[in-house]
């Protein structure tokens, strides 16, 4: 684990998995490090955000650096499932890049567990972890200028079902009518960091 | 109410933005330059959040239905009220049925405009902020729009004139090296200390684009998503770099070489395309391990 400074408002913990991320996150905000504003986890890194009058960079690093290294103690004990029909207008470009049939895939996405690693990209957008290796694939070479809200797309080690229209360069499986992304409620997101994710299939 | 009659390239209304929602992808936002921001709500007595506007390159005209202080701060404005000049950085006492004409600032890029009480406006996610990389927030000033006003005062206008902010011709930004200072060649670190950086057209809320001599990688390694902050120097693959301002996005691809410390981003904020900006490394620090 290393502390990187970012300015001289923040610094950044870097650790070697997502799972340690998840734990940081977990251990950072039961216990916060002194003057720590904002904790923000990312793939690999967790950003803490601090406030001057507080501490400094250096007291912080210090009281960071101290900190034990573990996975979270229940990650995905809240699971969300989400409805899914697999008609995605990537599918066949996954399947044929995965050596897969269009049915093989639909099947692994929904067979492996996910948990949701971090946010980003746009408002409500979860990066979930833990898909089949299997159905590893890049982004798309040429993004798309509008991507559907609710489309469940695939890229790198990550799923995602897209909050709102926005661009993308996900390779789109499938859609789901469940809203992820609803600014008006208390809760606006409906799968904050550390939620368990299952992906079921509807069919029309 | 405020009537908006005539706007110029962009009007948008801005507070201090949404802090701490980043875990759900959503960015601070705000005021690109906060310390004009907070002045203009300080000169007309408002809390320091209340929500003004803010101006890219002047170019506002309102009218005020009921008798108001308001403030002009930032960017420097020809000011007129009823067709009378008046000042920059001070109290301005409207009465109902004035005109305020703000003309397009001499130097600068960003001018803010309080009135007292702030702009009364329905929040999103606790702020009225308008961030133009998400969409959240209220959409751009219109003419023909009419705005409410708020009640985020705190006391009686107690300043007649704030000194007014130099311009500066070629601003000069302090720079913390990281958080990915090692992923790039020592010359480019060197070079972005030595060389100045041209704003290019490309740039708005979210980031200065800058031109300059490319900062090269030493390792074309995949950088796996990382958190931004407001100041940050990001380096794609062609080498220049975009500092980030007010609507960043919450996460990066890109490795970050340095970040614009905080009493530098207002400078940062009023540098317009065509001028040129300097960076000043600030006192290195090392890495701790563990």
């Amino acid at each position: 684990m290393r502390v990187l400074p970012c300015g001289d408002r923040a610094a950044l913990v870097e650790l070697d998995t997502l799972a340690e991320v998840l734990g940081m996150t977990e251990a950072l905000r039961a216990d916060p490090p002194t003057g720590a504003t904002d904790i923000v986890p990312a793939a690999r890194t967790v950003l803490v955000r601090f406030d001057p009058a507080r501490t400094s960079p250096d007291r912080l690093a210090a009281e960071l650096a101290g900190r034990e290294r573990r996975p979270a103690t229940r990650p995905g004990c809240h699971t969300v499932e989400i409805p899914v029909r697999y008609d995605g207008d990537d599918l066949a470009d996954v399947a044929r890049l995965t050596g897969l049939t269009p049915r093989e895939v639909a099947e692994r996405h929904q067979a492996a567990r996910y948990v949701v690693a971090f946010a980003g990209f746009a408002p409500g957008f979860a990066y979930i972890s833990g898909g089949d290796p299997a159905l590893r694939v890049s982004r798309r070479d040429s993004p798309r200028t509008a991507v559907p809200a609710g489309a469940v797309a695939i890229a790198d080690e990550y799923s995602a079902v897209y909050p709102r229209e926005s661009p993308g360069g996900w390779r789109i499986i499938g859609r789901t009518d469940l809203p992820v992304w609803t600014p008006d409620r208390e809760r606006p997101m409906l799968l904050p960091p550390g939620t368990g994710v299952r992906f079921v299939e509807v069919r029309s | 109410m405020i009537e908006i009659l005539a706007t110029g390239p962009l009007a948008t209304i801005q507070d201090l933005g949404r802090p701490g929602l980043a875990e759900l992808g959503v960015g601070v936002s705000g005021a690109a330059d906060t310390r004009s921001f907070t002045l203009a709500n300080r000169l007309v007595g408002n809390a320091e959040s209340a929500a003004a506007l803010e101006l890219t390159l002047g170019g506002l005209a309102v009218r005020f239905t009921e008798h108001t202080v308001v403030a002009v701060t930032g960017a420097p404005c020809p000011l007129r009220l009823a067709g009378r000049a008046v000042d920059m950085c001070g109290p301005i006492c409207v009465a109902p049925g004035q005109r305020l004409d703000i003309g397009t600032p001499s130097c600068g890029l960003r001018s803010y405009v309080a009135v007292r009480g702030g702009i009364g406006v329905e929040p999103v996610l606790g702020a009225r902020a308008t961030d133009q990389l998400s969409g959240l927030g209220p959409p751009p000033v219109t003419a023909g729009q009419a705005l409410p006003v708020g009640n985020a005062v705190t006391g009686m206008p107690a300043v007649d004139h704030a000194p007014q902010p130099a311009c500066h011709e070629e601003p000069e930004l302090t720079v913390v090296a990281g958080p990915r200072h090692d992923w790039f060649l020592p010359e480019a670190l060197e070079l972005l200390g030595s060389v100045p950086f041209e704003v290019t057209p490309r740039s708005n809320r979210v980031g200065l684009r800058l031109h300059g001599p490319a900062l090269h990688r030493s390792s074309a390694a995949e950088l796996a998503p990382e958190p931004l902050v407001a100041g940050a120097l990001q380096v794609p693959p062609d080498g220049q770099p975009i500092l980030f301002l007010a609507d960043h996005p919450v996460t990066g691809g890109y490795p970050v070489i340095g970040v614009v410390t905080a009493a530098d981003l207002p400078l940062a904020a009023q540098a317009r395309p065509g001028q040129r900006v300097r960076f000043r490394p600030s006192e290195p620090r090392g890495s701790r391990c563990a």
